[in-house]
């Protein structure tokens, strides 16, 4: 394994918390309430916390001369590694809370596998986020449940997120060349030994959220080779607008 | 298992000096973010300090009020963020949750009894304001990344409850 393929590695898990905090941020002043409004941005400051961490790691281990900032806001779009999942737009409430959950699960199988990394950095990293992320991951799943649970037009939107989302689950448990390079090395984490467990657990909640389970076998993918969905140009050409406009800008 | 923090007797006070910045009665010391500080050679000092959650603000701020706080008493401080152990509400002092009650936000309690009480299952966080356990949960996020909001039924204010991490 070379230094090369760990900081591979480290930007694929990070830029998954990093795209999903851009599009939880977007709803800072815009959530359906002020309630969820809060709760979903204070999943974005999580979120952006862990890939600070990350990305602070990343520049350390580069021979460049890089920032955690060069890193966030000035790669390409075919360099981001992040699963499609989770550049999916905030199409309603449904959809936002169905995206969080099916994250979320995966999120917390993989911190609980990175604890183990023979990596200490990594394992640490895993060990603070993982405290955060279990709370993610209990706020997603009770709302999943009200909204199966709750109206009539709750029920039926949430079914067609569910439907509409499922697609992009099955891509979580893809690995990429260095993924598995890193993960053989026992640095990473095997991400397709989380899938069965992954599956289990969001069918289960799906069925006590009185939903139906979808049938769909066929699974789109390209996130973790850098081949984004049309959206996630519309992302980075927001996120990347200050660093672009206002090259080295500080706060 | 969790350490303990480790401050050097004389730097004590004037890490104690230093407060939360979103939560200003409450000292960086009492709050269990500050892992170590020790004297090196010739005035320098090296503090550790620790996130409460990965995402905080607060720590950027926190850092710079070390420096400056250690500046004026004649030291040279480096300040270094480490991530383990991670922080948990077991490291905040009695005091600390003292001062937190007295400003209004209700302080961590245990970690079984905080997961009824973020899930409603059970009414046992105390209203700050007068006392009563009759309050409800009113969300699972609050105004920083480190607090969840209550109602009291029978005041009738709303509060701040420190979440517990452990």
């Amino acid at each position: 394994m070379t230094n090369e393929n760990l900081i591979h590695y480290i930007h694929s898990i990070a830029d998954n918390s990093l795209i999903l905090g851009q599009r939880l941020s977007e709803l800072c002043g815009h959530g359906p309430t002020l309630e969820t409004d809060i709760a979903m941005t204070n999943i974005a400051l999580d979120l952006f916390g862990q890939t600070r961490s990350y990305f602070q790691y990343a520049a350390e281990l580069s021979n460049e001369d890089l920032t955690e900032d060069d890193i966030a806001f000035l790669r390409k779009e075919r360099d981001y590694k992040n699963v499609l999942l989770v550049e999916q737009p905030n199409t309603d409430f449904a959809y936002i809370i169905v995206r969080q959950y099916f994250f979320d699960v995966y999120h917390y199988l993989l911190l609980k596998q990175l604890e183990n990394s023979k990596n200490v950095n990594l394992q640490n990293i895993a060990k603070k986020s993982l405290k955060e992320v279990a709370y993610h991951r209990r706020f997603s799943g009770d709302w999943l449940k009200r909204l199966g649970d709750g109206t009539e037009e709750s029920h039926e939107r949430v079914q067609k997120a569910i439907n509409d989302l499922w697609v992009y689950t099955d891509e979580l448990f893809h690995m990429n060349e260095d993924d598995k390079i890193v993960a053989n090395a026992g640095f990473g984490v095997d991400n397709s030994s989380l899938k069965d467990e992954y599956y289990q657990i969001i069918s289960d909640l799906i069925k006590q959220a009185t939903l139906e389970v979808p049938e769909i076998q066929y699974f789109q993918k390209g996130g973790k080779k850098g081949i984004h969905t049309e959206h996630m140009g519309y992302i980075l050409s927001e996120m990347q607008y200050m660093q672009l406009a206002y090259p080295n800008m500080k706060w | 298992m969790t350490q303990e923090a480790d401050i050097a007797t004389e730097l004590l006070p004037i890490l104690k000096s230093v407060s939360d910045p979103e939560i200003p009665v409450l000292s960086i010391v009492d709050l269990g973010v500050v892992r170590s500080a020790y004297l090196l050679e010739n005035n320098k000092v090296k503090v550790e300090i620790t996130p409460t959650y990965s995402g905080c603000p607060a720590m950027d701020v926190i850092g710079d009020d070390i420096k400056t706080a250690l500046k004026e008493h004649g030291y040279e401080p480096e300040v270094k963020l480490i991530l383990s152990e991670a922080w948990t509400t077991d490291w905040m002092t009695e005091e600390g949750k003292k001062a937190l009650k007295d400003y209004g936000i209700a302080p961590p309690v245990d970690p079984t009894s905080d997961k009824d009480a973020l899930l409603g299952n059970k009414k046992i966080i105390e209203c700050p304001q007068c006392g009563s356990k009759n309050t409800q949960l009113v969300s699972q996020f609050g105004s920083t990344a480190c607090k969840a909001m209550f109602k009291c039924e029978d005041c009738e204010e709303t509060f701040d409850y420190f979440k517990c991490l452990i």
